[in-house]
């Protein structure tokens, strides 16, 4: 049986301000346990929540970049439920009057560009982080108590939300990295999933090809990474495809993406479907948010990747492929496009970059903060070449000292006495010389062996240290040889 | 809607409220004496009447995204019934 | 006359000028309260060390003639659900019965700033939960005019601390009735601001939406001065209105000539207590031959208010209480595992009333009942305001009675629960629409028990209220009766 897998995912995005969503504690990553609290964030009785102004333009501007409606009129609610990281039993967040609804995000698949649907963004609080002590390896089923650090609670999130119209793993894995790319790029959150400002769960189900009931559906949750994400994915789909053809139902639950073993797990049940008794937050009042405020905040968006992508296609003469590699992030297109100021050949830089440079930068780990030239070197670079005055693999050595050093290419060329020669009687000397040393390869390639030319033209290349024109010395070559 | 004992201990285990036998008979006859008297609201047609949340109408209360200083670990432990190595401590949550 | 029977302006006078020190004037009031204390039993903590230590200060202050209020120097008492830091906060609970908070509510601070000195937190029945102070954990209190009866609540001990002269005045909160009702049953005045009017940061939440803290005090004039005080817009607390605090004071003493004040006819039920429909209904011709004009209003859904408060309230407790789990403040009791650990703690830190109104609330807003209960309650809420609203368009002040009954003795009311709630019928719906109503003496039973009138203003008329409280008072002499604490 043939199996459509319906996925839908939702993405919690922690907001990047410099304070929580209630409170005036710090969101800074990494500190000593229950330092960054203060009685709101702590719950201690009393205490009230006043909210963040920034929190919530951040928030718009996830809606903006998602193509969502922006509410008019939107309110906070009370989600109940117990859980130790939860200091008030209960957590601030949206229920029926979201701040950002009906988006969308296009994402790129084999087949051509395609649409997944944004239901919602909404505005809501962190809990803090549990640690489960004594049990196998600080896993939750087998830990004999655990320790609450509370530094956590009160960060503001953003959940995010998609219809359920992704259709594999692939586009999961696709629309995960399109949305983190753009989250960059406003700038709202670190998207970092290691440190846990980016966390996402999927809702898997998967449902004979051809029909519309949608199938029972489990939620897949603790996928650390977008690698992880997809193998979970890929690994529920089979699982409940597998199911079903044994005649077997797929049983609704949460399953955790176990790393060690690649496969999901049930979650022993916290307990029975969570009863959150929702209702509007009393401590908090409405946000009413003006149309001139939502003006001025998708104003001041940046250029959102998408537009960027398709600008540098037509702007630069760029492959849909290579727009899309240099605007995956942002910094790396904003590099471009200063270098794009300073050459002729905007495609060859682009070329350079995707390149030899990307290469040098993985292998010795380095960003571009970390690169000891800048834009101008590597357009000068490509100048060198378009002009003639070195060759393809003389530039492959300027460039590794460009990289090592930042020095200028003109200045590398002129010291190594690179410069290309291109003096068609240099190069018929060298050609004679080098045909009359090889008189057998000469009867070959008169016999028919066209091939050995490749070699011919090494020996030349040999003979005038690599500097000769390759194109003129096959030209020249040939000429000879034909003759 | 008469409120039934199974009611009340669903409702207590909502509530992380532990009940023993005999108050569950007592709370269900006493929370079925006021759920009757609270049903009187039933008699009074709301159709077209807005719910009001808040007595005062207000709207978008802010603060600015302005770091303010932090309890130090120890004051936030201090009424911690129970604590180590700087967290609170609780049992076994499965 | 005993020092510590003055009223606040009057305390604040001796010390301003100079006929008495503010350590000798706490010594007295102390002395004082300590003596009445096992009869009375207002308080729950006496901090007698730290009020010395604050009226020390106080005296330095009065001397060097700078930032002197008519607080500087004068005892009061904090109901125990106002956040004091360093101070133990239990209101009324075995579930905070060591809880020290690491911070003040601004109310506190701010009569901190004023120079005030504290001398305890007074009972209140647990979680400000009730309304006659029986359901506190700790003790009961006893109303200072028959120590048989009950002083009201939830504000039980604010009221007797303030009707016993063991303090000058006192912070109270009001939710449905908790500051109005006790302090008609202990002859005094209690006032429950507009909603919004004074911040609620610290103050330990029953119903976010409908608790208020409101000065309890010996006459109107102090409770104009607390309120210069304690009102004001809090950048801590959201629900806080953002509008300016006038001098209380400046329109309290000119006449209430051509004020108009409605009656509404569903505050006087045919049924209702005699002693009190003909005390209250005399306070009104009393102010009527002051110059004030009354007509007849009507406040049609309030019948109903009772039924929405004990939808609304006990929701919003459910939420509220639900921080109670035994992790980071408060009693715990062991558990296996964490649900046990919960379950005992609730059920080992709450008493019964608490977990009553738990339940309701948490039943009212669980999944298929929030339509039914929650959200028609909210629909009920919007039509009595509405009530108000078009009452006010026609009158300025509405009088009725505050308690359908004098002081009752302990235990009358405990065995049905709802029994007690109809003690709060004529308070409530003004907690349900947010407007301000101050309750002042207005006569005593046959049985010597004080008897409560209630004047409901609009919002953000606090001066109205008073203006017309302080015309009545000083036109009788009900505020200067004083209970003999004795029991029959």
């Amino acid at each position: 049986m043939e199996y459509e897998p319906v996925i839908g995912l939702e993405v919690h995005c922690e907001l990047k301000t410099a304070t929580k969503l209630f409170c005036g504690c710090s969101t800074i990553f990494g500190s000593d346990s229950n330092t960054q609290v203060c009685p709101v964030c702590l719950g201690l009785p009393g205490t009230l929540p006043v909210m963040n102004e920034k929190a919530v333009e951040y928030a718009v501007k996830i809606g903006l970049a998602l193509n969502c409606t922006i509410a008019k009129y939107s309110k906070m609610d009370r989600k109940n439920y117990y859980y130790p990281d939860l200091p008030k039993a209960y957590q601030v967040s949206q229920y029926d009057k979201p701040l950002n609804y009906a988006g969308y995000l296009d994402i790129i698949t084999k087949e051509g560009t395609k649409r997944i649907g944004v239901t919602r963004a909404h505005l809501e609080e962190d809990a803090g982080k549990l640690i489960h002590q004594g049990g196998k390896a600080g896993r939750l089923e087998s830990s004999d108590y655990s320790l609450a650090d509370y530094n956590r609670g009160g960060i503001p999130l953003v959940e995010i939300v998609s219809e359920p119209d992704i259709r594999s793993a692939d586009e999961a894995h696709a629309y995960l990295t399109a949305l983190r790319n753009i989250l960059l790029y406003i700038g709202v959150s670190d998207c970092n999933m290691e440190e846990g400002s980016l966390r996402c769960d999927a809702n898997v189900s998967v449902r004979p090809k051809g029909t519309e009931k949608f199938g029972t559906r489990t939620e897949i949750k603790n996928m650390n990474s977008f690698k992880f994400a997809k193998q979970a994915i890929e690994y529920e789909i089979k699982r409940q495809s597998a199911l079903l053809d044994k005649g077997e139902r797929v049983v609704q639950e949460s399953r955790l993406w176990d790393v060690n073993e690649s496969k999901t797990k049930t979650m022993r049940s916290k307990e029975e479907a969570h009863d959150y008794r929702y209702f509007p937050e009393p401590d908090l009042v409405p946000i009413i948010l003006s149309e001139d405020y939502v003006n001025s905040i998708k104003k001041n968006l940046p250029e959102l990747p998408a537009a960027k992508r398709t600008r540098f296609v037509s702007q630069y003469g760029l492959t849909e492929y290579d727009a899309g590699v240099l605007t995956s992030d942002q910094e790396l297109a904003d590099w471009y496009e200063e270098g794009a100021k300073h050459t002729k050949n905007p495609k060859g830089l682009s070329n350079w970059m995707m390149g030899d440079m990307a290469a040098r930068m993985k292998e010795e780990e380095k960003e571009l903060k970390d690169l000891k030239f800048e834009q101008k070197k590597l357009c000068e670079l490509v100048d060198l070449i378009d002009k003639g005055t070195i060759n393809s693999k003389q530039a492959k050595e300027v460039f590794i000292e460009l990289f090592d050093t930042g020095k200028s290419p003109e200045a590398i060329v002129k010291d190594k006495g690179m410069v290309q020669v291109s003096d068609p009687a240099v190069i018929e000397k060298a050609v004679e010389k080098v045909l009359g040393e090889n008189a057998n390869v000469v009867a070959d390639y008169k016999g028919g062996k066209q091939g050995v030319l490749g070699f011919l033209v090494g020996k030349v290349m040999q003979a005038t240290q690599g500097k000769a024109n390759p194109k003129l010395v096959n030209e020249i070559l040939k000429k000879k040889l034909d003759s | 809607m008469a409120l039934s004992e199974k009611d009340v201990q669903y409702v207590a285990k909502l509530a992380r409220l532990e009940i023993t036998e005999a108050e569950v008979e007592k709370y269900t006859k006493q929370l079925g004496n006021i759920l009757g008297y609270i049903e009187e609201m039933g008699k009074l047609d709301t159709t077209n009447v807005e719910p009001l949340t808040h007595p005062l109408d207000m709207k978008n209360v802010f603060r600015e995204d302005v770091l303010i200083p932090s309890l130090t670990q120890q004051e936030v432990l201090s009424n911690g019934p129970e604590v180590q190595s700087g967290h609170f401590k609780v049992p076994r949550i499965m | 006359m005993e020092l510590y029977q003055l009223t606040l302006h009057e305390a604040a006078q001796a010390l301003q000028s100079k006929k008495t020190s503010s350590v000798e004037l706490t010594k007295t009031v102390l002395d004082h309260l300590k003596k009445v204390e096992p009869q009375v039993q207002s308080f729950i903590t006496i901090t007698e060390t730290e009020a010395l230590a604050q009226a020390a200060e106080a005296d330095k202050r009065l001397a060097s003639g700078n930032n002197i209020t008519p607080f500087t120097g004068v005892p009061i008492a904090l109901k125990d659900l106002l956040c004091t830091k360093g101070v133990r906060t239990t209101c009324a609970s075995k579930m905070l019965e060591n809880f020290k908070p690491p911070y003040n509510a601004t109310v506190v601070e701010k009569l901190n700033s004023a120079g005030a000195v504290s001398v305890g937190k007074t009972n209140m029945d647990e979680f400000a939960m009730g309304s006659s102070t029986e359901t506190s954990y700790y003790q009961k209190t006893k109303n200072p005019w028959n120590l048989t009866c009950v002083p009201g609540g939830s504000s039980g001990g604010s009221a007797s601390s303030v009707s016993a002269d063991q303090a000058f005045a006192s912070l109270g909160s009001d939710t449905g009735g908790s500051i109005r009702q006790p302090a008609a049953l202990c002859g005094i005045v209690g006032l429950k601001p507009t909603y919004g009017r004074i911040s609620r940061y610290g103050l330990i939440a029953f119903a976010s939406s409908l608790d208020q803290i409101g000065p309890m005090t010996k006459d109107v004039e102090d409770s104009a001065l607390m309120m210069n005080v304690i009102a004001g817009h809090d950048p801590k607390d959201s629900t806080s209105a953002d509008v300016p605090v006038p001098d209380y004071t400046a329109e309290m003493k000119k006449s209430v000539k051509g004020l108009k004040i409605g009656i509404p006819k569903e505050f006087f039920p045919s049924e209702m207590n005699t002693e009190v429909s003909e005390a209250v209904k005399k306070a009104i011709e009393q102010l009527k031959s002051l110059g004030a004009e009354i007509h007849e209003v009507s406040l049609p859904h309030s019948p109903y208010s009772l039924a929405a408060y004990y939808v609304l309230a006990p929701s919003e407790a459910s939420s509220n209480l639900a921080r109670y789990d035994g992790v980071r403040y408060g009693l715990r009791v062991p558990g296996e595992n964490i649900v046990e650990m919960y379950s005992k703690t609730r059920a080992a830190g709450f008493g019964p009333e608490v977990k009553r109104r738990i339940m309701l609330g948490t039943y009212a807003l669980s999944s298929g009942y929030y339509d039914a209960y929650y959200l028609k309650a909210l629909k009920v809420r919007r039509l009595i305001k509405q009530d108000y609203d078009k009452a006010f368009e026609k009158v300025d002040i509405i009088a009725t009675p505050t308690a359908p009954n004098p002081a009752f003795r302990f235990g009358e009311k405990t065995d049905n629960p709802l029994t007690m709630y109809l003690e709060d019928i004529f308070t409530i719906s003004i907690n349900i629409a947010g407007v301000p109503a101050i309750s002042v003496p207005c006569g005593l039973s046959k049985t010597g028990l004080p008897i409560g009138l209630q004047l409901i203003g609009k919002p953000f008329d606090e001066a109205a209220l008073l203006k017309a409280a302080y015309a009545y008072e000083q036109s009788t002499d009900w505020h200067k009766n004083k209970p003999t604490l004795k029991e029959s």
